[in-house]
């Protein structure tokens, strides 16, 4: 994004959050919005982290090379991991492509065909009505979302380590257990907060501001996807900066 | 009544409305014609505010829409219905989800009293009990009664139709400009129509505003458009052979 389309974008967020002209219409629309984005993605989050975890345990375990080392350290990284890392990043990563891509050629489609201009003369503040519930949806499914991959990828790493023979069911369980910090919940969480804000408001605006015809919503969706998965990249590394 | 005066609109320095001023009456149906590129749709767009017009003014019934803030502009549009050249119907919503949206955005309605309106409506435009149909699963025509059928649902006193009959066939856009005239009559809305479909003009002009690159070149009704001398006019209404040849008649 150069400053122009980051300046357009403030001002979208801006219209995005005035007043609703009927809650219970939007909130018709932030619980449909929140099935689609949190149990519509319950499945692809729940394969993807179990694999996840139970791939760093073989190769946490491939890589503890020394006798001296326990193995249940191997439960102790997979742990930290998964919840600082792997979880928020690689959901947040996924869901972007999932989530982001259908936002973006959903308004895209409804940019060119007039849609949004019908929205607009009806006296609808088009950006609230189309955008806000997909926010809400974002930034209270996404970490719902990440805190079942947490436990699913710890899961897989426990599964992974006992059919592999990597580790023993008890080291794993005691390394889990051991030296566990509360906070790194928090630090995931609140990268959470902010993927889940990323992945359904940048897709948005690349679909929103759409013009031309079928080729150009699908590159403003394949923009709106490489643009979160970078802001994602930058911001996973700037919440860490500040958290931890 | 609406009335513009002295609009400029230009893009990326490519200046497309020059000075144009204009009024529409109510109760009648409006013209806006003009080739393709002249203006007409841009002159559409900054009457009902999709555009901000670079100086001059557009006046609903005296209030001035062009300064107004977000909320006020708000309740002018509560007044306009619109029927877009593509219909603009929400394509996943039922006809009956279409034409109700504005009644659940901004009435407090009872469920049947919706329906009832809903029908009515349909009725008017003479689709009734297409209620569960998709846009996807209508025709051309359809789609733009439906658009029209959404469009007088909350009573406007302002209609707006961009290129009502693009896409339709003879026929079917005779039946769509007769509805349009019929409603605005009935209902006594101030109709503006943007259009270069020649049978329209003639059908239904009551006040036609014709543009030529930008600038307006003639005013006048139906009855009056085949005798003026103004040669952009005449070459825009007798481009075919077949009017050429039905004025060289008459």
């Amino acid at each position: 994004m150069n400053f122009t389309n980051f300046g357009r974008y403030i001002l979208l967020l801006k219209s995005v959050f005035r007043k609703p002209e009927k809650l219970k219409i939007y909130l018709k629309e932030i619980a449909k919005q929140m099935d689609y984005v949190g149990v519509g993605s319950l499945g692809l989050i729940a394969i993807i982290s179990t694999f996840i975890g139970a791939v760093m345990t073989l190769q946490i375990a491939f890589q503890l090379v020394s006798d001296f080392i326990p193995k249940t350290i191997i439960g102790s990284v997979n742990r930290d991991s998964s919840i600082l890392e792997l979880s928020p990043t690689i959901s947040a990563i996924v869901l972007a492509g999932k989530i982001g891509s259908a936002i973006s050629s959903e308004i895209g489609s409804m940019r060119v065909t007039e849609q949004i201009d019908a929205l607009e003369i009806m006296g609808i503040n088009a950006p609230g009505y189309l955008i806000l519930p997909k926010i809400i949806s974002g930034i209270t499914m996404v970490p719902m979302l990440v805190i079942i991959s947490m436990f699913l990828s710890i899961t897989g790493g426990y599964i992974g380590g006992s059919i592999s023979g990597a580790v023993t069911p008890a080291e794993y369980m005691q390394g889990i257990t051991t030296d566990f910090n509360p906070y790194t919940i928090v630090v995931a969480l609140v990268k959470a907060f902010v993927f889940g804000f990323i992945i359904t408001s940048v897709p948005a605006y690349e679909g929103f501001y759409v013009r031309g015809g079928a080729l150009e919503v699908s590159q403003a969706s394949t923009r709106a996807v490489v643009i979160s998965c970078i802001s994602i990249l930058v911001c996973d590394y700037l919440v860490t900066q500040l958290l931890l | 009544m609406i009335e513009v005066k002295d609009i400029y609109k230009s893009f990326s320095g490519n200046e497309v409305l020059k000075g144009i001023s204009g009024k529409f009456e109510e109760g009648v149906t409006n013209l806006i014609i003009g080739g393709s590129g002249s203006g007409k749709t841009t002159l559409l767009k900054c009457m009902v505010g999709l555009h901000q017009p670079d100086s001059g003014s557009v006046l609903y019934d005296g209030r001035d829409f062009t300064p107004m803030t977000y909320e006020q502009r708000i309740e002018v549009r509560k007044e306009i219905g619109m029927l877009f050249q593509g219909s603009a119907l929400f394509d996943s919503m039922t006809v009956e989800d279409n034409i109700m949206f504005p009644l659940n955005m901004f009435t407090d309605q009872t469920r049947k009293e919706k329906i009832e309106r809903v029908n009515f409506c349909l009725e008017r435009v003479n689709l009734a009990g297409k209620n569960n149909l998709f846009p996807a699963e209508l025709s051309g025509g359809m789609k733009k009664r439906v658009g029209i059928a959404r469009a007088i649902s909350m009573n406007p006193k302002y209609l707006f139709c961009d290129e009502p009959n693009s896409g339709l066939d003879p026929k079917t856009s005779i039946v769509i400009d007769e509805l349009i005239q019929e409603l605005t009559e009935e209902f006594k809305t101030t109709t503006i129509v943007v259009t270069h479909d020649m049978n329209s003009v003639m059908g239904i002009g009551d006040y036609i505003l014709f543009l030529h690159e930008g600038k307006k070149f003639w005013e006048g009704s139906n009855k009056e458009i085949a005798h003026t001398d103004i040669k952009e006019l005449n070459d825009f209404v007798f481009a075919s052979r077949f009017m050429k040849a039905a004025k060289d008649k008459f």
